[in-house]
């Protein structure tokens, strides 16, 4: 299961701030849900059923972009 | 018959809102300009302490230095003889402002002109001016020629380089490093070089501006690392303060800066400082890679422009280094504020002209 690391600052309005190298992002709503959900230890999966219950998107392009967020995610190093 | 005894010595009195000491400091590098020094930073942050109260004396080189019409920062200025004049030229002035100023302590803030005031830091000792600065010795040790073979000798990474008198000397150089390569001046400048061509272009310039030798070195890539330290000579850190340049000038100067908190980076810090037993502040330039190594790339022997950055994040490094000049006792910093952000901003400083006489004619303001 991936894990947002520890130091990193998220907040409601979609702010990232990695404390070890100073790096900020910003995420759209969406974005802010997920890393909440990453925050409270929640599987891919989890995420992927609450998007899909929420928004009237087929699931298949959900978990699409929720790879893609992943790997964004891993490739900024934000992931433990 | 027990008689009460209600007399009270003078000495149980204790005063619990003594008067604070006024402490007088002089500091230089007052050239709050594009590229600024750092001693209006420093001043601020000093201020900002509330364990003393302070008049400061600024001492400026030139009279256009912003430092000096700051007079809600700086309570008087002097001028004092550009480092070339010689150690001789600065005692004596200094001698003289202190006859008016009586200085606690004083902090020289420029590259150039720390050679001469360690030189005379002993002599100053004596008049009752405490300074607080590195050694002769590391002080020669880190400068940018020995740089490399002072790494070596004290276990930490550094850009392998290699002192060059001659242009002919270049493609050896190039053939151990290969390209790009990094062509340093003697006091200043960088230049990245992906060719014989411009790698001579650059020595050729660098030579005439700074003079021999020039430095060829390896090129590192990776994220830019400025750390602020200051030790108590003891090889005691007393603060280390990691930050990211988030915009740099032309000149690759930091113009806005955060805190980070990289443990990576802190244990660097440390492990010069004691390593060293570094008497002072300082600022490690370091490149982080890909692959986490942190090279130093620089070490300049005085606190940077951005020191203030320090005090606003928790550890008030300027100040410390007041009170240990002064022989207290202070205890190494434990945390500090990570995600501080400074912006350093252009000022339009509107003088009358008659300040700028008076500086200019007589030497003070």
């Amino acid at each position: 299961m991936m894990k947002l690391k520890k130091n990193i600052a998220t907040s409601e309005a979609g702010l990232i701030f990695n404390p070890g190298t100073g790096d900020s992002f910003s995420v759209n709503n969406i974005g802010a849900e997920i890393l909440l959900f990453l925050r409270e230890n929640k599987s891919q999966n989890e995420i992927i059923g609450y998007i899909s219950s929420k928004y009237d998107v087929d699931r298949i392009q959900i978990e699409k972009d929720m790879d893609d967020f992943m790997s964004q995610l891993t490739d900024y190093n934000l992931l433990e | 018959m027990h008689r009460r005894n209600l007399s009270i010595k003078l000495t149980d009195i204790v005063n619990e809102n003594p008067p604070k000491r006024k402490v007088v400091i002089a500091v230089t590098a007052l050239n709050a300009v594009d590229s600024p020094g750092p001693g209006v930073a420093v001043i601020r942050a000093i201020r900002e302490c509330k364990d003393f109260e302070v008049r400061i004396i600024g001492l400026a080189y030139e009279t256009l230095e912003p430092g000096i019409y700051m007079h809600d920062m700086v309570d008087k200025t002097y001028q004092i003889p550009y480092p070339s004049a010689g150690t001789d030229a600065l005692f004596a002035r200094i001698l003289h402002i202190n006859n008016t100023e009586h200085i606690d302590v004083l902090i020289p803030n420029f590259d150039a002109e720390l050679f001469n005031f360690i030189r005379i830091s002993e002599e100053l000792g004596k008049l009752g001016i405490h300074t607080f600065l590195p050694t002769q010795r590391e002080f020669e040790a880190r400068d940018k020629i020995n740089l490399f073979n002072f790494g070596k000798k004290h276990d930490l990474l550094m850009p392998a380089d290699r002192v060059v008198y001659q242009i002919s000397e270049i493609s050896k150089a190039a053939e151990k490093f290969g390209f790009p390569l990094v062509v340093k001046g003697k006091f200043y400048d960088a230049v990245i070089c992906n060719t014989i061509d411009q790698a001579e272009k650059a020595f050729y310039k660098l030579q005439a501006k700074w003079g021999l030798p020039v430095i060829i070195q390896e090129f590192i890539s990776g994220t830019e690392v400025n750390i602020a330290a200051l030790g108590d000579g003891r090889g005691n850190s007393v603060s280390i303060i990691p930050m990211r340049k988030l915009y740099i000038t032309e000149k690759g100067k930091a113009w806005a800066g955060i805190t980070i908190d990289d443990q990576l980076l802190i244990d660097q810090a440390n492990k010069f400082i004691r390593a060293t037993k570094w008497r002072g502040g300082c600022e490690l330039e370091i490149m982080l890679t890909s692959d986490r190594k942190p090279y130093i790339m620089e070490v300049n022997p005085r606190f940077p422009a951005w020191i203030y950055l320090t005090a606003s994040a928790g550890q008030n490094q300027p100040a410390s280094l007041v009170k240990l000049a002064l022989g207290q006792e202070v205890a190494p910093f434990k945390k500090f504020d990570v995600g501080k952000v400074f912006i350093r901003y252009s000022w339009d400083l509107i003088i009358d002209i008659s300040e700028f006489h008076k500086i200019s004619g007589s030497g003070e303001l």
